[in-house]
C-alpha cells in the first residue's frame, strides 16, 4: 500500500484517477481503517486529503455554510454559528462513534461510507445540503442525497472527491432535529434514525418541513408524506400521528443483529414525532 | 502442627483498612505489563486461521503455498499436535478445541497457525492456506440439539445419568438430579402456583485485553511461556500434557491481567504458541484477536428453563422443580449441574427438585464467567418467586425473608448451611433508604437474592525475611483485581507489621509448588489462609532466632505486636527484638529467614446478597436505564473494603449488560454474527449510575479472619433484579434475557392488545 | 509494502520513525518505539483502550496510520506523569480505585484529561458521555467517575 498527502485537490483527484489499482480517500480514517483491519478492503493507495488547504475550514457567508471534508466532528460542535443555525446537524455529527471517534471522522466520510444507518447524513438531507464534488472533468455540485445509491456504494466517479458541504443559508424561524434510537446511550450504530427540518411562520404554523429517515432503507428515506403532514399545522396531535403513520408506512427495513422489521418500522413514526417536537420548539414554535 | 484455620474474633490493626495497592503506580502510567507488553529478541508473529463453517468434515489442508511464503517460518496443523492424553477425555478436548483434528466444530475453530517475521507475511501466509470442507448440518440452538431431528455432533456421547444408557449417541452428555422431599404432594399442597419456561442468550466475559502470549521452546526441550491468565500453574500443566513435555521443563510467567472473569482459566492459543516455537525454534507472539476471543474463547451458556414454584396462601414454598438446560458448546460440559445446584440456594425447602441436562452445539467451548450457570438459574427462580409473591399479594421482600434459608437449613444441593447471610442481606435490602426513595414516571423497582459457594483449593505461599527486615511474600495466585493488596494486609496483620514493610509478587511457576486458578472466588480466601499459614511458620521461625540470640528455650519466645518478647519473667528480663534487629543477625543465628505453607484451603464460605434495581422503561420504544442499583452482599471479613466494593460493582455491572443487552447472534447458517464491541453490547459510562454498595461481615466461621471469597455473587442477581423492575416499570413479564429493545417493545404492544 | 519516514513529536520529544504505509499509529507505538502503555482491546475503535492525543484531540490510534501524524503533537499515556510528579488523575485513579485489572486504565486516564482539559467542571452526566468512549469491564465506572469528579475538583482549587 502507498501513503500519499497532497496539499491541493488537483493533485488528489489526479492520483485517484490515474491509480490502477484500489485507490481510498482517507480523511478521518475510522471507516477506512475498520475496513482494513476487518480484511475487507486492501487499498494499493491511500491518498490523505488532510493537508490540503481549505480543507479544514468551516466558512459562513451569505449564502449559507461551506464545511470543508477534513472537518472531524468535534470541530462542527465547536462553532458556535454552525451549531446555532443547524443544531440537528452538529447533534448528528456528533453521535457518529465515541469522543475519540469524533476527534478524527468527517461528515464527508461518514456519507461516503455510504451505510443507511449514518447519523451524519439524515440531517444533511433533511437540510438540503448540496456536495462539491472535485473531479477530473472539474466541479460539479450535487444534492447530498444523490451519493449514497445502496449500502457501501456511492455515485462517485473514478477519480472523484468530495470537497465540501453547503448549506442553505438559514430563514428566520428554522431549525431542524435529530435522533436515532441505539440501545445503550453511546457507542451503537443507529437501529433507526429521523431528522426534522422545519421553517415556520411568524404565527408558529409550519410553512417549510423535510423529514429524513435513517437505517430503514437501503438509502436514507425522505418521507414527502410525512413532511406533508406539517406543513400548515402548529404540531397538534393529528398531524404528529399522520407523520408518524407515514413514517412507519414509508419505512422497508430489514431485520439484522440490531433491529427487527416491526421494531424499525415502529419507532421510526416514534423518532420522526418527537425530532419533529424539539425542532418546533428550536424554532421558536410552542407546544 | 496443621493450621487450625478456626475463626476468631479479634480487633484488627490492618485489616479493613483501605491502603493503596502496591501495583498501581505501574497501572496508571503504563508501565504495567499484560500479555501483548513483551516481547523477546528475534521473535516470531503468530496468526491463527479458523474455520468459517459451524461443522464441517476437514478433507484436506494444504499450507504448501504458504510454506514457501518468504517470511513464513512455520506453519502447523493438528498433524504437529499429537494425541498424548492417553484417554483423557477431558485433556482430549481441549487439544481439539485448540486445534480441528477431523472435524471443524464452531464457527472459529482453529485449522492452522502460522509463525512469520511479521504480522503482515502471517496474514498474507493466512491467505494461502487451502481447507477443502465437507460441510455437515449444524445446530447452535440448546433446545434445537435436543431434538432427534438435530445433527448429532459427537457420534461417541450417549449420555450418562440415564438408565438405561442409551444406545444410540446424542447431543445430551449427560443428567443428574438434585433436591430432596416430594414435589408432587409440595405442589399439590400449594394454593398459587407459577411456572413459566426462560431462556438467556450467550454472554462473554468481555475482558478487555486479548490472550496473548510469547513462548520459546529450545532444542532441549526446556520451554518458558510468557502468558495473561489466571492460573500459570494450571496453564503449564496443560501446555506441559499437551506438547508432551514434563511439566518442571516448562516455565510458565504470568503477565499483569486484563481480565478473566472465568474465561482465562483455560487454555485456548498458548499450546499453538509452543508447537509453532518448537517447530521454528524461535520464540513466538501470538495474540488473539478482538474478534477470536469472541468466536474462539470460551464464553458462557445460553440455557433454556422450565421453572414452577408453589406456595400457601400465608407465603411459604411448598414445592420448587427447575429444569435446566445448558451447553457446554462443541464439547461435554457440565454447567446445567452448576446452575441445578444454585439455583434454589437461597430458601428453605421443604420439597425441592432441580433437574439438569447437559447439552452440545455447534458453539465455542465454553468456559466459566464468573458464578458460572448462576445468573441464569436465578433469573428463572427470582423471577417466578417475584411473580408468585405478586399473585399471593405479599411483598417481594417479606415472602423471600418468609423462605430464606439460614444455619441449620439443608440446602436444595447438599450440604447443611453454618451461619450464613441471606437473612441478613434481605432485613438490610428491606430497611435500605434505596426502598423508600420515590419514583418518577415510567419508573420501577425490582429485587433478586443470589448465592455463589466459594472454593478453596492448592495453595502455596512463600514469606521471606530480607536483610533489612522488609518482608516478601511470594503467592501463586494470579492479582486481577487489587488481591496483592489484601494478601499484603493479611501478612503484615499477623506479622505486626506495617503494611509498607510487606511485599507481595506474583511468582512463576519455578518459584513455587502447584498452585490452583484465580477463580471460585478463592484468590482472597485461599491465598489469605495459606499466607495466614506461612506468616505463622515465618513467626516460629523469627522466635527460634530470637531465642538463639539471647540463648533461652525456643518455647520462652512470644510474637507481640510485630517484636519477639522473653514469654512471662521466669524467661528474663530482655528489651524485645524487632523483625529488623532479627533479620541483621540472621547469618548468625542459621541463614535466611523464611515461612512457608502449603495447604488446600477448605472450609471455603458461601456468599450471599441481595440487590435493588430501579428502572425506566420508555414504552413507545422499549428503551430501558437502570436510574439506580444498590448491592447488599455478605463478606464474611472485606479485608480491603474498597476492593470488596469494586467486586460488587463489577458483578453487578456485568449483570447488567447481560440483561439487557449482551447476546451472542448466531444467523441461521450457524455463523456468529457479532464478534466485536461493537455489536456485542457491554455496559458503556454513560449507561450505569453510581453502584451503591453495602457489605455485610457474617464471619465465615472456617478463615482465620472470618473471609467468604466475594468475587463472583454479585453477577448472580441483577438477570432477575433488572427483570423484576421492569415488570413493575412496564407491567411485562420479560421471560428472554437480554431483555432487549425490540423484546422489551414487543412484549409491550401484546400487553396494550389485552 | 511501502515504508513512510515521519516526523514527529510525542510527548514533548522529537521522534523519527519508519513504518508501514498501512501500519495504524498504535502498532508504531508499541512495536517499534517500545511505548506499551497505550493498549489494544480490538483494534477498531470501539473500546478506548489505545487512546492518545493528537494535536490536542483525543483519538483511538488504532484509527490513526503512524503514515498520518508527520508534524502533528502527539501524547499518551507515558508522558502523562512529569518526571515522578503523577497527573491529580493518575494520583486519584489510585486513591479512589478506580482501577481493577487496570488494562484499560491508560486509555481512561488520557481520556478523562482531555475532557478536563476542555471542561474543568464536568457535571456526573458530562463525564459519564465524555467517556463513554472508553469500556472498562471490571468496575462499573463507579469509582472510575468519582475520581475523575474528585479531580476535577482538585484542580479547580475548590
Amino acid at each position: 500500500m502507498r501513503y500519499e498527502a497532497p496539499d491541493n485537490i488537483k493533485s488528489a483527484v489526479a492520483m485517484l484517477a490515474k491509480e490502477k489499482g484500489l485507490a481510498f480517500v482517507l480523511a478521518g480514517g475510522t471507516d477506512l481503517l475498520v475496513k482494513m483491519k476487518a480484511g475487507m478492503i486492501e487499498p494499493d493507495l491511500v491518498v490523505d486529503i488532510k493537508k490540503i488547504k481549505g480543507m479544514a475550514d468551516i466558512k459562513k457567508s451569505a449564502t449559507g455554510f461551506r464545511i470543508g471534508a477534513a472537518v472531524p466532528g468535534v470541530a462542527l460542535s465547536e462553532n458556535a454559528a454552525l451549531s446555532k443555525a443547524w443544531p440537528g446537524i452538529v447533534e448528528g455529527a456528533n453521535l457518529i462513534g465515541s469522543k475519540q471517534v469524533q476527534g478524527r471522522c468527517t461528515m464527508i466520510g461518514n456519507l461516503c461510507n455510504g451505510s443507511p444507518a449514518a447519523d451524519g447524513v439524515p440531517a444533511l438531507i433533511a437540510a438540503r445540503a448540496k456536495v462539491v464534488v472535485s473531479g477530473p472533468k472539474g466541479k460539479r455540485t450535487i444534492a447530498v442525497e444523490q451519493v449514497p445509491v445502496s449500502p457501501g456504494r456511492t455515485c462517485l466517479k473514478k477519480g472523484e472527491i468530495i470537497e465540501a458541504i453547503l448549506l442553505p443559508k438559514r430563514p428566520p424561524r428554522s431549525s431542524d432535529a435529530y435522533l436515532r434510537f441505539i440501545p445503550r446511550t453511546e457507542m451503537d450504530i443507529a437501529v433507526v434514525s429521523a431528522a426534522v427540518n422545519l421553517v415556520l411562520d411568524p404565527k408558529g404554523v409550519v410553512n417549510d418541513a423535510r423529514v429524513a429517515l435513517g437505517a430503514v432503507a437501503p438509502t436514507i428515506l425522505v418521507v414527502a408524506d410525512a413532511a406533508k403532514a406539517l406543513i400548515g399545522s402548529k404540531l397538534d396531535a393529528a398531524a404528529l400521528e399522520k407523520l408518524a403513520a407515514a413514517c412507519s408506512a414509508a419505512c422497508r427495513p430489514i431485520d439484522d443483529k440490531r433491529g427487527t422489521i416491526e421494531f424499525r418500522t415502529k419507532v421510526a413514526g416514534v423518532l420522526a414525532r418527537r425530532a419533529a417536537e424539539i425542532a418546533y420548539r428550536r424554532a421558536g414554535g410552542k407546544l | 502442627m496443621p493450621l487450625d484455620t478456626s475463626f476468631v474474633a479479634r480487633k484488627f490493626k490492618q485489616i479493613g483498612t483501605r491502603p493503596l495497592r502496591p501495583d498501581g503506580l505501574d497501572k496508571v502510567t503504563g508501565r504495567a505489563r499484560y500479555g501483548a507488553d513483551y516481547n523477546a529478541p528475534g521473535q516470531l508473529i503468530a496468526l491463527v486461521l479458523r474455520s468459517p463453517h459451524p461443522h464441517a468434515k476437514i478433507k484436506k489442508i494444504d499450507t504448501s503455498k504458504a510454506e514457501k511464503l518468504p517470511g513464513v517460518k512455520a506453519i502447523i496443523t493438528s498433524a504437529d499436535l499429537p494425541d498424548l492424553t492417553n484417554g483423557d477425555r477431558g485433556m482430549r478436548d481441549m487439544l481439539e478445541n485448540c486445534m480441528a483434528r477431523k472435524k471443524v466444530l464452531y464457527d472459529g475453530h482453529a485449522v492452522a497457525a502460522v509463525a512469520a517475521i511479521d504480522a503482515t507475511t502471517a496474514r498474507k501466509a493466512l491467505k494461502l492456506i487451502k481447507v477443502d470442507y465437507e460441510i455437515l448440518p449444524h445446530v447452535t440452538d440448546v433446545d434445537e440439539a435436543l431434538k432427534p431431528s438435530a445433527p448429532v455432533i459427537h457420534d461417541d456421547i450417549f449420555t450418562d445419568g440415564v438408565e438405561p444408557k442409551p444406545a444410540k449417541p446424542s447431543n445430551n452428555n449427560k443428567r443428574a438430579t438434585f433436591g430432596h422431599g416430594d414435589i408432587e404432594q409440595g405442589f399439590k399442597d400449594a394454593d398459587f402456583i407459577v411456572e413459566r419456561s426462560f431462556k438467556t442468550e450467550q454472554t462473554h466475559q468481555g475482558y478487555i485485553e486479548p490472550h496473548a502470549c510469547v513462548a520459546n521452546v529450545n532444542p532441549d526441550g526446556q520451554g518458558e511461556l510468557w502468558v495473561c491468565t489466571q492460573g500459570h500453574f494450571v496453564y503449564r500443566n496443560q501446555c506441559a500434557a499437551l506438547l508432551g513435555m514434563d511439566i518442571s521443563r516448562l516455565r510458565v510467567t504470568a503477565s499483569e491481567i486484563g481480565g478473566g472473569f472465568g474465561g482465562k482459566t483455560h487454555i485456548w492459543t498458548e499450546p499453538l504458541a509452543l508447537a509453532l516455537s518448537r517447530k521454528a525454534n524461535k520464540p513466538v507472539k501470538l495474540t488473539m484477536t478482538r474478534e477470536d476471543v469472541f468466536r474462539a474463547s470460551g464464553p458462557t451458556s445460553s440455557t433454556s428453563i422450565d421453572m414452577k414454584i408453589g406456595a400457601k396462601k400465608d407465603g411459604t414454598i411448598t414445592a420448587a422443580h427447575g429444569v435446566l438446560r445448558y451447553h457446554g458448546g462443541a464439547f461435554p460440559a457440565t454447567w446445567a449441574e452448576f446452575g441445578a445446584m444454585t439455583a434454589f440456594a437461597c430458601y428453605d425447602l421443604k420439597n425441592v427438585r432441580s433437574d439438569s441436562i447437559e447439552v452440545i452445539v455447534n458453539r465455542p467451548k465454553t468456559a466459566a464467567y464468573r458464578a458460572p450457570s448462576a445468573p441464569m438459574a436465578a433469573f428463572a427462580v427470582e423471577s417466578a418467586i417475584d411473580e408468585l409473591a405478586h399473585k399471593i399479594g405479599m411483598d417481594a421482600v417479606d415472602f423471600r425473608i418468609k423462605n430464606a434459608a439460614k444455619e441449620g437449613t439443608k440446602s436444595s444441593y447438599g450440604p447443611v448451611y453454618g451461619p450464613i447471610g441471606i437473612g441478613a442481606t434481605l432485613e438490610a435490602a428491606k430497611n435500605h433508604p434505596h426502598m423508600k426513595a420515590p419514583l418518577g414516571k415510567n419508573q420501577g423497582r425490582g429485587m433478586a437474592c443470589g448465592f455463589w459457594f466459594n472454593f478453596g483449593g492448592q495453595t502455596c505461599t512463600d514469606i521471606n525475611v530480607t536483610p533489612d527486615g522488609s518482608v516478601t511474600v511470594a503467592v501463586g495466585t494470579i492479582d486481577v483485581g487489587g488481591s496483592r493488596a489484601s494478601i499484603g494486609l493479611m501478612a503484615a496483620e499477623e506479622l505486626g507489621l506495617p503494611y509498607e514493610q510487606v511485599r507481595v509478587v506474583i511468582a512463576d511457576t519455578s518459584s513455587l509448588g502447584h498452585n490452583d486458578m484465580t477463580d471460585g472466588s478463592r484468590g482472597t480466601f485461599s491465598t489469605g489462609m495459606a499466607t495466614v499459614a506461612a506468616a505463622r511458620n515465618c513467626i516460629k521461625e523469627l522466635c527460634k532466632r530470637a531465642a538463639k540470640m539471647w540463648d533461652i528455650p525456643e518455647d520462652a519466645v512470644e510474637w507481640v505486636d510485630g517484636m519477639a518478647k522473653p514469654a512471662g519473667s521466669n524467661a528474663g528480663n530482655f528489651p524485645p527484638l524487632s523483625i529488623k534487629e532479627i533479620a541483621a543477625a540472621a547469618g548468625n543465628t542459621g541463614g535466611p529467614i523464611a515461612g512457608h505453607n502449603e495447604l488446600v484451603a477448605d472450609g471455603a464460605g458461601v456468599s450471599f446478597a441481595t440487590h435493588i434495581c430501579d428502572i425506566e422503561v420508555d414504552p413507545e420504544t422499549g428503551l430501558s436505564r437502570v436510574k439506580r442499583y444498590t448491592v447488599i452482599q455478605d463478606a464474611g471479613k472485606a479485608i480491603h473494603p474498597t476492593y470488596v466494593e469494586g467486586q460488587y460493582q463489577g458483578g453487578a455491572a456485568q449483570g447488567i449488560g447481560w440483561a439487557l443487552n449482551e447476546e451472542y447472534i448466531y444467523g441461521k447458517d450457524g455463523r456468529l454474527q457479532n464478534a466485536g464491541f461493537l455489536d456485542y453490547r457491554i455496559p458503556v459510562c454513560s449507561d450505569l449510575p453510581f453502584i451503591d454498595t453495602m457489605i455485610l461481615e457474617i464471619p465465615n466461621p472456617n478463615h482465620p479472619f472470618g473471609v467468604r471469597g466475594v468475587g463472583e455473587t454479585s453477577i448472580v442477581p441483577p438477570l432477575a433484579a433488572v427483570a423484576n423492575a421492569m415488570s413493575n416499570a412496564a407491567g411485562v413479564r420479560m421471560t428472554h434475557i437480554p431483555m432487549s429493545p425490540p423484546r422489551v417493545l414487543k412484549a409491550i404492544e401484546a400487553l396494550k392488545k389485552h | 509494502m511501502s515504508s513512510v519516514h515521519v516526523t514527529t513529536t510525542i510527548n514533548g520529544d522529537a521522534v523519527d520513525f519508519v513504518c508501514n504505509a498501512d501500519e495504524p499509529l498504535l502498532d508504531v507505538l508499541r512495536n517499534r518505539l517500545g511505548m506499551t502503555g497505550s493498549k489494544e482491546g480490538c483494534g477498531t475503535g470501539d473500546c478506548g483502550a489505545c487512546s492518545v492525543t493528537i494535536d490536542g484531540r483525543l483519538v483511538c490510534s488504532c484509527l490513526v496510520l503512524g503514515a498520518e501524524v508527520g508534524g502533528s503533537k502527539i501524547e499518551t499515556i507515558e508522558g502523562m506523569a512529569k518526571a515522578d510528579v503523577l497527573h491529580p488523575l493518575q494520583k486519584n485513579f489510585i486513591a479512589h480505585a478506580a482501577l481493577q485489572c487496570g488494562i484499560c486504565t491508560p486509555g481512561f486516564l488520557v481520556a478523562a484529561k482531555a475532557l478536563l482539559d476542555n471542561n474543568p467542571n464536568p457535571s456526573e452526566e458530562e463525564i459519564r458521555f465524555g467517556l463513554a468512549g472508553n469500556l472498562c469491564r471490571c468496575t462499573g465506572y463507579d469509582k472510575i467517575v468519582r475520581a475523575v469528579q474528585a479531580t476535577a475538583k482538585e484542580m479547580r482549587g475548590a
